[in-house]
């Protein structure tokens, strides 16, 4: 299995490092190099990544393209990645979004006010190997040291090209997140401790062959605290209702491709954590906590949308539509079924591509008024036609219509929730629910924006749209129709990872119901 | 059995329509009007051309329907072997039907639009919109699976949302926008969807499958010798009816049959296939509805669910109650029905269309192609007859209340929908459908004549105000003058009698007059009803019947109103007086309607009625129908109820002629309804006021959301959660600790740090007014902490290993 010389993810992953280490070498004023150094190198490595998925084996359970280095053997700590069904789509994902980032920030005008245009690019290109380092790399040390990576460069992207309260944001966005993960770098440590070794794949095969228990006994026992441990890590990043309060504050703040890559993937790292280590390693905590973490993700589906109803900024608008839509991913993973899990990480991929797309939009609209208000808006269709038609697709599919994206990971999600054996029908029903809510709060925004009388002088002469911004909306676009219309695609490498998985899973339900009355 | 290619026509269907969408919405505004219209138009009557092939493929077929998978579409949400959704076609008798009247009223209504539309600057966007429409309503009809259906569903809840706000800078009355009317629409809609989504789940987890039928499989085992008996009288019946053959889609239809049905004798001996029955097929290779039969056959299947498991029965019911809801969104129904009239904001020829002939009975449709479970679901059953019934005579007297001459059509839309759905209730689903058909016609006749109407008037304003500069753009001073409203209407006949005529006879057939189409489907419906109620003794039968009836006359009166205030009696404005009749392109296609209206019924005439039966047949699209619908029967004619039914109407219609007619007190636009007069005055007001139903709602429901969504948002969520609890518990806890932390362990290098990262954020963040620096030394801290926790706790095993 283990590859002599670089594996293709090696490169994959090191790339935007390559990239950055170029750019710190462009001198500062050359902002058009810079710029276009960091286009080519996010876009090569996103050809690379579709090289990657071609050369994928649909029908293997485990991790394929592994390479392992040891770093620190005394410790078991290895450079070890690989990808698998899981985690596939994801890299593709976090490569796909990442050139968007690029051109929507070359559209923009953020550079006049604040300079320092090498700075921005070099931390897109860190941000972008920290993303593509956490969804690669097997080892939950290096796992861990990636996932927090994320936030250096997130934070000066808020705090130096953010709105107006930037610090206070970033400052937020920052200590929340590193603040989860405390509890799980301790989990982490005590796990490592009892396997001797932090490869995941090495822990989860000994947890399943009963080398390895973590004893449990019920909703608080060693097992759980492990599972919590984790799991609210991952919980703030997703983020799941109650903890959600400092997504609002780094949305608004952020920069246009800050916002993206917030929406697009870093979320994710939660919800791809989840899949990764809390159902393999901690299979009865999980089974035991689900219906508790379904509860939470449903209050937050229909919570979220509802708060969306009363925002008069646009953006803070999208935000809390992510809590809402992060919500069922939630759902659909502890669902622990091959529908509900499958279905989950296809909605990760929709997610990042319809809410980055509204973020996308928000940006552009952004950059013609300098308002965020809704109330600024209005008839703006009428204004910008070509515009209009490509946020209203991006609308839909953000609400779920059929034949685009985003109804495929709904249904697949509701559908895997309906027959899970830990939820089941009132799950699956207060859950559907959040599709009326999200019909009602995104065409709120959309009528509010783009339909009504076009009465305001500012917006008659609003600039048609650009070739950047047609790059960067294009993209988008294909993904919403390509997943919409042919999501077999999409699930065929997947399934055999997420089969077994949730045959592992499946396995500890009954055995859980005899020990959690 | 046999793969055959002729079916996979069915594919053209829905890409014909939509590659003419493309092209309009891609290219249209670089093209003249006649180009987008004529492609759009032809594009509409391609599709109705292939629905009449594949009619002619049915009739062929021994009206055995098939399952058909189109060229280069593999699959579509495929999970391993877990899931398995194709798209996939259905071609059979129900679908057909509906394909035809989709198509060919489509086609009647693009051509109409093309005049109606005239000079609007979104011309091409209109066109292309409207066969988006078709795609998406051929889809629905024609999907072989619950959720292709639910593309179809949805796609038109787009198109239609799409078309409403299609003025979407127009207001319309006060704080009203077009734009709200749309969003209504859609989000109305959504509650429905809600239940079909659920629907949806329940049935696939209940039979591992949403496809209606698999290939091979025959849809109503029963049906065979009937429908050879029906093709030998149809050869005749045609022979008839060749005359009108340029008429319409029915008419149209049964001219090919008359070729068809010939060839159709001949073949029928070995078209018969091996098997007429689905007994050689193991169940789990059965469709949902072959299940479903299988299973009530066997009896005692129950249905597990994971956590707990029903009964087959009562899983049937909760899945029919769920549909239900999804119809009464789509269906326009009560408790849903408040977004149709509404819905009116849209373009005439868009409520003609999609508001009145075909998109808003893709409810009935659903609940047909079910048939099998909602004739094993008594209760569901019960709560359809009793929504179907009660909609149908709440929206029947709301019209009489109403001046907006669409507005009256639209609740005779929700009112005639009502009485499908009834239809449904009470287990006449060829009646349903047979009302579907002929409602079609005369409804979009009816809606085609009101777009000619106000067409009329709206030029006649302009005319009467020549030197008030009118032009492009149009709609801005009209604010004061309502081109709908009937008050500013009369005496119309003299100046456009081609719209009088056809509106004259789509509202006699409506009202159910003889001979004409309204009269045959919505006397089935009330035999029907009549039939489970007094000679079953069933309590939906009386329940519907009793409803039905009083809607009838409803009906007729609210019609017959609006004749006298339309186009009877004298003009009451000066655009009244200067309207011209409309166009060719408009006036040709309400010629078309009438004469469906006129004899669209005729399909389905009941035996021993006037000898008609000789002439036309017996219930020959019930027979037709029957091939697919388990559960279609014909019902026998009743001569006193059909006596009954016409004196209602004609009473109605004269009561009407009595009130609002010569002697009418309505001289003026301002005056009052002669109704609105004491005790009755009152009921009236309570129509024109329809029931204060959008107001309850908004007090129940709107109300109280939107209150909830504020408190949640400001309060809760901003203000106690991300301010005050991120203040007071988060942020001081994190400052408490590092405080109590940092004392100890200060040793000057804290501090250093703090300000060395103050002036990096500050140098990095450029002019940042007052660095939180508390903060950022609580963060310093954190990092610091974690670096050490790290340290400490990876030192941790090697301890371990030595001791």
């Amino acid at each position: 299995m283990e590859a002599t010389g670089l594996s293709l993810l090696t490169v994959i992953l090191f790339l935007p490092l390559v990239g950055m280490t170029i750019i710190l070498f462009i001198p500062g004023d050359q902002g058009r190099n810079i710029r276009y150094t960091a286009l080519g190198f996010s876009v090569v490595t996103f050809a690379l990544s579709l090289v990657m998925w071609a050369s994928f084996d649909p029908n293997v359970a485990g991790l394929q393209m592994v390479q392992r280095w040891d770093w620190m053997p005394t410790f078991g700590i290895s450079y070890y990645v690989g990808v698998d069904g899981i985690s596939l789509l994801l890299i593709v994902l976090t490569a796909f979004i990442m050139p968007i980032a690029i051109l929507v920030s070359m559209a923009s005008h953020i550079f006049q006010e604040r300079g320092r245009e090498k700075w921005y690019y070099l931390f897109l290109m860190v941000l972008e190997w920290a993303m593509l380092g956490a969804f690669m790399i097997q080892d939950l040390i290096v796992f861990y040291i990636f996932f927090e990576i994320t936030l250096v460069p997130m934070y000066f992207l808020i705090g130096i090209w953010g709105a107006e309260n930037r610090v206070y944001a970033a400052v937020k966005f920052f200590l929340y997140t590193l603040a989860g993960s405390v509890l799980m770098l301790l989990a982490i440590l005590y796990v490592g401790n009892q396997a001797g070794t932090f490869a995941i794949p090495e822990i989860v095969s000994m947890v399943h062959s009963g080398a390895l228990t973590f004893p449990f006994d019920g909703l608080f026992s060693t097992q759980s605290y492990l599972f919590l441990g984790f799991f609210i890590a991952f919980a703030i990043k997703v983020p799941l209702w109650p903890f959600h309060s400092w997504l609002p504050d780094a949305h608004v703040q952020a920069p246009t491709a800050g916002s993206v890559i917030l929406a697009g993937v870093l979320l994710k790292l939660g919800t791809y954590g989840m899949i990764r280590v809390l159902l393999p390693i901690f299979p009865e905590a999980t089974v035991a906590w689900a219906p508790i973490v379904a509860v939470l993700a449903i209050i937050g589906i229909i919570y979220g949308a509802w708060v969306c109803y009363a925002q008069d900024d646009a953006k803070k608008l999208v935000a809390y539509s992510s809590v809402s839509h992060m919500g069922f991913i939630v759902l659909g993973i502890f669902a622990l079924n091959g529908q509900g899990i499958q279905g989950s990480i296809l909605q990760m991929v929709n997610h990042g591509v319809s809410t980055g797309g509204l973020f996308l939009i928000v940006g552009m609209l952004y950059e013609r008024r300098h308002t965020k208000k809704l109330a600024d808006y209005g008839g703006i269709w009428k204004a910008l036609p070509v515009f209009g038609a490509i946020s209203l697709v991006i609308t839909l599919s953000s609400m779920g219509l059929p034949g685009l994206n985003g109804f495929i990971g709904e249904f697949t999600i509701l559908l895997g929730t309906f027959g899970s054996e830990v939820l089941g029908f009132f799950f699956a029903l207060f859950a559907t629910l959040g599709i009326i809510l999200a019909a009602v709060y995104m065409l709120y925004m959309f009528q509010k924006v783009f339909m009504g009388e076009l009465d305001k002088e500012e917006n008659k002469h609003l600039p048609d749209m650009n070739w950047m911004e047609y790059a960067a909306l294009i993209p988008v676009l294909v993904g919403v129709f390509l997943i919409g219309l042919y999501p077999a695609l999409f699930f065929a490498p997947m399934n055999t990872t997420v089969m077994e998985l949730a045959a592992q899973v499946g396995h500890f339900v009954t055995t859980v119901a005899q020990a959690v009355p | 059995m046999h793969t055959e290619t002729y079916p996979q026509l069915v594919t053209l269907v829905i890409l014909i329509p939509a590659i003419g969408a493309f092209i309009n919405l891609f290219w249209g505004a670089r093209l003249n009007e006649l180009a987008v219209s004529a492609i759009a138009t032809v594009a509409s009557s391609l599709a109705f051309l292939v629905a009449v092939l594949l009619y002619a493929y049915l009739v062929n077929n021994n009206y055995q329907g098939v399952v058909v998978n189109p060229p280069l579409l593999d699959g579509w949400i495929r999970i391993g072997t877990s899931v398995e959704i194709p798209w996939q076609m259905r071609v059979d008798t129900l679908s057909v039907t509906m394909m035809l009247v989709v198509s060919g009223i489509g086609s009647l209504i693009h051509m109409y639009a093309a005049g109606y539309m005239h000079g609007d600057p979104m011309f091409h966007r209109f066109f292309a919109y409207l066969n988006m429409f078709l795609a998406f309503m051929l889809i629905l009809v024609t999907g072989n699976n619950f959720l292709m259906m639910f593309v179809g569903w949805e796609g038109v809840g787009l198109c239609s949302f799409l078309l409403i706000g299609f003025w979407f800078d127009r207001a319309n009355g006060v704080g009203w926008r077009n734009s709200n009317a749309a969003r209504k629409a859609m989000v109305v809609n959504r509650i429905g969807d809600f239940g079909m989504m659920m629907a949806v789940f329940m049935i696939f987890w209940t039979f591992g499958t949403l496809d209606y039928y698999r290939p091979g499989e025959i849809a109503n085992p029963g049906f065979g010798t009937h429908g050879a008996e029906a093709a030998h009288v149809e050869g005749e019946a045609v022979a008839a009816e060749g005359e009108h053959e340029e008429a319409a889609a029915t008419t149209e239809a049964t001219h090919e049959e008359t070729t068809a049905v010939v060839e159709g004798e001949e073949a029928h001996g070995e078209a018969v296939a091996a098997f007429t029955n689905n007994d050689h097929i193991p169940t789990e290779q059965l469709g949902v509805f072959g299940k479903t039969m299988r299973w009530i056959e066997e009896g005692g299947h129950e249905v597990d669910f994971g956590p707990f498991s029903l009964p087959f029965e009562t899983v049937l019911i909760i899945i029919t109650l769920f549909l239900l809801l999804g119809a009464t969104g789509k269906s326009a129904q009560i408790p849903l029905f408040v977004w149709l009239p509404d819905a009116m904001a849209g373009p005439t020829p868009v409520s003609a269309l999609i508001h009145a002939a075909t998109m808003v009975t893709a409810g009935v449709y659903m609940m047909v192609r079910s048939n099998v479970w909602y004739h094993e679901a008594a209760l569901t059953s019960l709560v359809v007859a009793i929504i179907g019934a009660t909609t149908a005579l709440v929206a029947g007297f709301i019209a009489v209340g109403q001046w907006d001459i669409k507005r009256v059509l639209a609740y005779s839309t929700v009112s005639q929908l009502g009485f499908m759905v009834a239809a449904v209730g009470v287990g006449a689903y060829s009646a349903a459908v047979f009302h579907l058909l002929t409602h079609a016609f005369f409804k979009a006749l009816l809606f085609l004549g009101s777009g000619s109407v106000i067409h009329g008037v709206e030029h006649g304003h302009h005319l009467a105000h020549e030197g008030h500069g009118h032009g492009d753009d149009h709609g801005h001073h009209e604010e004061a003058f309502d081109p709908q409203d009937m008050r500013n209407m009369g005496g119309l006949r003299r100046n456009m009698p081609v719209t009088y005529i056809t509106y004259l006879v789509g509202t006699l057939a409506l009202s159910g007059i003889f001979p004409l189409a309204g009269f045959w489907s919505k006397d089935e419906i009330l035999a029907d009803s009549f039939i489970v109620g007094f000679g079953e003794g069933q309590l939906r039968g009386y329940i519907a019947f009793g409803l039905l009836l009083i809607a009838a006359a409803f009906t007729a009166f609210y019609m017959w109103r609006q004749i006298e205030l339309v186009f009877h009696g004298d003009a009451r404005s000066d655009a009244a007086r200067h309207a011209p009749e409309s166009v060719a392109t408009m006036t040709v296609p309400l010629v078309i309607l009438m004469i469906g209206s006129i004899v669209a019924g005729f399909i389905n005439t009941p035996a021993n009625v006037l000898g008609l039966d000789n002439l036309f047949g017996a219930h020959r699209f019930t027979d037709w129908l029957s091939a697919t619908v388990v559960n279609a029967h014909a019902g026998d004619f009743q001569w006193l109820l059909a006596l009954i039914a016409l004196g209602l109407a004609l009473g109605a219609i004269f009561l009407a002629r009595t009130i609002y007619g010569k002697a009418s007190p309505l001289v003026g636009a301002e005056q009052r309804d002669p109704l609105a007069i004491g005790a009755i005055g009152r009921a009236w007001s309570l129509a024109n006021a329809r029931l204060y139903w959008d107001e309850t709602y908004y007090r129940l429901f709107e109300g109280p959301f939107n209150a909830i969504s504020r408190f949640l948002a400001d309060t809760l969520d901003w203000r106690f959660w991300h301010d005050y609890f991120h203040n007071n518990v988060i942020r001081d806890g994190f400052n408490a600790i590092g405080n109590l932390l940092s004392k100890p362990v200060d040793l000057g290098i804290i501090d250093g740090v703090v300000n060395g990262i103050g002036r990096l954020t500050r140098w990095l963040s450029g002019a940042v007014r007052g660095v939180q620096t508390g903060y950022v030394r609580t963060y310093a801290i954190t990092l610091l902490l974690g670096v050490v926790i790290v340290i400490v706790v990876l030192l941790l095993p090697l301890l371990q290993t030595n001791g």
